[in-house]
């Protein structure tokens, strides 16, 4: 009761000072005005039926954004955005359905069939009424309840605050505060919707969360916020995105996303970035800015990111791990590949705090057309991480001579017990290679397909099964048309 | 005819290195192609494989019946054409099944063929292995890669008996194998020799052709084909060397 009452103080505050700013937002609307200001913000919560303490934290993470330049350290260009002609808000709607496969873009199609993606699950992308053959809600359903059995949570950021509103409390925003960056501020401020997972004491998930990702796949959103707990001993393997091409009309992406591990608990996190890159030209194409960090906070506590990014026109993205836990271990596998004028600025942090902590760090990108890939790392052993070890490996392939391949490791140590070790390499596709696969008729397209993913094995087998045959063919789509 | 070569020259760099070579043989024939170090043998193997690079600047080769000046090398090479790389490649991170595979699936794909069913492929793995004695502990590493100079050899027969082209040529296939790895290539031609198809065996050494007799023995001499003959050409070359034929044709 005192909630309802809140909310209703509440909502004669926000409407009388929207008054106060000239215009009125319309409650019952499903999309706020377009720009920022703390009333989109009110608007937000309200929409989402936040408690006040989230409303409080939005703020404050506007009130810091404010005060904050957008960063201009990466190695990539943009034209200014306009944070004033972006809207915050809008409620998910169910999107017209296609009546068959013949509506659907062929483009698309041509490329999901190069996927290998089966013709029902085609429907549910490209977003094509589906008949009763696949019923999705009943996957969900045995998954749900696999989950309920293990005392696993697995819902949306919104549910989650609905219904386990403690455990957000406790654990939002503790690995990424909205003062860690320009982009994490604003997402703290307007986040839409994400994931969230709450692995218990001694449960190892015994599903991917992956299944579940691919049916859903289509609601992620623009300022997407994940967060992800696992308890001592717990485990899950976790995986984010699709490799069927995902166009949104949102140009800016700014998500975060959040991982507490606790003692002897591991958390594998895997990723597929396969957003609209823009076309030939470099016209269009998303701009992701995303910070993702987890925290290793138990002993012998792991966290192992793996990435593959084909997609994007900008992507700005160090997937981190803070070894606070002594004997916790931090890995990144990445694979990112960039094509026409795709810009890409990725890497890691693995910053050691506790004593034998152990981190790997293999880096894989590859350019072709006139796109840019940097490599960007930070490994930090702070002084009390006795015998902390990092091995950094980063390859660099470049595929024609009109692209760019920058590594730019940054190692600071303070701890003499500590061993970094750094390993870089840059290489141009072999004319050899490239003909020795011609000559056993394996054509030019096919055999840097079949090179570039040799390349890249290292990385793509650290991906969850069905995902790195997905992901292979990814690579080969995302190069198609790069050479001659 | 199988293959027809009128008045080849081609140029590397502007460089011609191949001046005015004529060549052909038949299905059911085997060559063998000898000569001094750097006097265009594995050139003439690029062009007739289409490898960049190789400008042909006059001439024709012509394969089945077709001019294939202007084909691309997997065309050729779906075609029916494979060559034995002097120096084979390593690819690392794709398996040599992998490889396979889709160097299969490339040539069905070609001919308009579905892709080949993986029990029938690990079949034809298996029974082409046996033939040039190739150990699985090679075929499961990524293509060529720590592979000794031998095995890399054998390797590339072991490419060739999967892939049964119409033409083969073998460039210093036998050069670095020990006398049984040697008898084990030769013992593959051997196999695979039909009526239907035809090997050209570039090499230093008479040796080989204890073990893979060829119809005929040709003599390469600064881009051209100076001198050919039968079996005993070679037994001649092994014995008196190079010298009489270079003092015949040196500009
Ligand atoms: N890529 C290249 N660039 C420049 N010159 C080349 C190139 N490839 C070959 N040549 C030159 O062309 C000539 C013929 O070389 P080729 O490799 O065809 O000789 P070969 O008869 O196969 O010799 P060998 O018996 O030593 O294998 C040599 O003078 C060589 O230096
Ligand atoms: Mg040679």
């Amino acid at each position: 009761m005192s909630d309802e009452k809140k909310n209703g103080d509440f909502l004669d505050e926000v409407t009388s000072e929207e008054y106060k700013y000239g215009f009125v937002t319309d409650l019952e609307s499903d999309q706020s005005p377009r720009g920022l200001s703390e009333d989109i913000i009110r608007f937000i919560s309200k929409k989402k039926n936040e408690p006040d303490w989230l409303l409080e934290f939005r703020l404050k993470a506007y009130r810091h954004w404010l005060t904050l330049e957008e960063p201009d350290w990466a190695l990539i260009h943009h034209p200014p955005i306009d944070y004033q002609d972006i809207i915050y808000f809008s409620a998910p709607k169910p999107k017209e359905k296609l009546k068959s496969l013949d509506e659907v873009d062929p483009e698309l199609l041509d490329t999901f069939n190069k996927l290998g993606i089966s013709l029902e699950e085609q429907k549910q992308l490209a977003g094509v009424a589906v008949d009763a053959v696949i019923d999705s809600v009943s996957v969900k359903t045995t998954f749900q309840d696999t989950l309920a059995k293990h005392d696993i949570i697995f819902c949306s950021f919104s549910e989650a605050v609905q219904n386990h509103p403690d455990l957000v409390k406790k654990y939002l925003g503790t690995v990424v505060p909205y003062t860690d960056n320009y982009f994490a501020a604003l997402n703290s401020a307007v986040f839409s919707d994400g994931s969230f997972c709450f692995i218990p004491k001694g449960v190892r998930c015994p599903i991917e969360l992956s299944t579940y990702f691919r049916i859903n796949a289509a609601n992620t959103g623009q300022f997407e916020r994940t967060l992800l707990i696992a308890e001592e001993g717990g485990y899950v393997s976790y995986l984010e995105g699709c490799t069927a091409p995902q166009r949104d009309e949102n140009q800016l992406h700014a998500a975060i996303v959040e991982i507490i591990v606790m003692d002897d608990a591991e958390v594998k996190y895997s990723t597929v970035q396969n957003w609209y890159p823009g076309n030939k030209e470099g016209k269009g194409g998303i701009y992701n800015f995303v910070t993702k960090r987890g925290l290793c906070k138990g002993k012998n506590s792991k966290i192992s990111w793996t990435q593959v990014e084909t997609g994007s026109a900008i992507t700005w993205k160090y997937p981190s791990c803070v070894l606070l836990g002594d004997h916790s271990v931090g890995e990144f596998y990445s694979v990112a590949v960039t094509n026409n004028y795709q810009q890409a600025d990725t890497g890691t942090k693995m910053i050691h705090l506790g004593k034998n902590t152990r981190s790997t760090i293999i880096s894989k990108g590859i350019s072709a057309g006139k796109s840019n890939n940097s490599y960007r790392g930070l490994v930090r052993v702070s002084k009390n991480a006795d015998n902390a070890r990092n091995y950094s490996q980063c390859d660099s392939l470049l595929l024609g001579d009109q692209c760019g391949a920058h590594t730019f490791p940054y190692i600071k140590t303070g701890n003499e017990t500590s061993t970094v070790e750094h390993e870089a390499t840059t290489s141009k596709i072999s004319e050899d290679q490239l003909f020795y696969c011609q000559q056993r008729g394996i054509d030019m397209e096919k055999a840097i397909g079949l090179i570039v993913n040799g390349y890249a094995k290292q990385v793509l087998n650290k991906l969850p099964m069905e995902f790195a045959v997905e992901a292979k063919k990814l690579l080969e789509i995302t190069l198609e048309g790069s050479v001659g | 005819m199988l293959l027809n070569i009128k008045n080849l020259h081609v140029s590397i760099a502007g460089k011609e290195i191949i001046r005015g070579l004529n060549f052909s043989v038949n299905k059911g024939e085997i060559h063998a192609i000898m000569g001094p170090n750097g006097t265009g043998k594995s050139t003439l193997a690029a062009a007739i494989t289409g490898r960049e690079g190789y400008e042909i600047t006059k001439g024709e080769i012509i394969f089945k019946g077709q001019v294939i000046n202007d084909w691309s090398p997997d065309k050729r090479a779906n075609e029916g054409v494979f060559l034995s790389f002097q120096y084979p490649i390593e690819i690392p991170g794709v398996s040599m099944t992998n490889f396979m595979r889709t160097a299969l699936n490339a040539r069905r794909e070609y001919k308009e063929l579905p892709p080949i069913p993986a029990g029938e492929f690990l079949k034809k793995m298996e029974e082409k292995k046996k033939l040039v004695e190739i150990h699985s502990k090679l075929t499961n590493r990524s293509v060529n890669e720590g592979f000794s100079g031998g095995e890399k050899k054998k390797n590339e027969i072991f490419q060739m008996a999967l892939l049964e082209p119409e033409l083969a040529i073998l460039d210093e296939t036998d050069s670095g194998l020990d006398i049984d790895a040697l008898k084990v290539v030769a013992n593959g031609v051997n196999q695979l020799k039909s009526d239907e198809n035809a090997f050209i065996v570039i090499t230093h050494y008479q040796r080989l052709l204890d073990y893979i007799v060829p119809d005929f023995v040709h003599v390469m001499y600064n881009g051209r084909i100076v001198k050919s003959g039968g079996k005993g050409l070679a037994l001649e070359l092994e014995e008196r060397g190079y010298d009489w034929i270079k003092d015949q044709f040196d500009d």
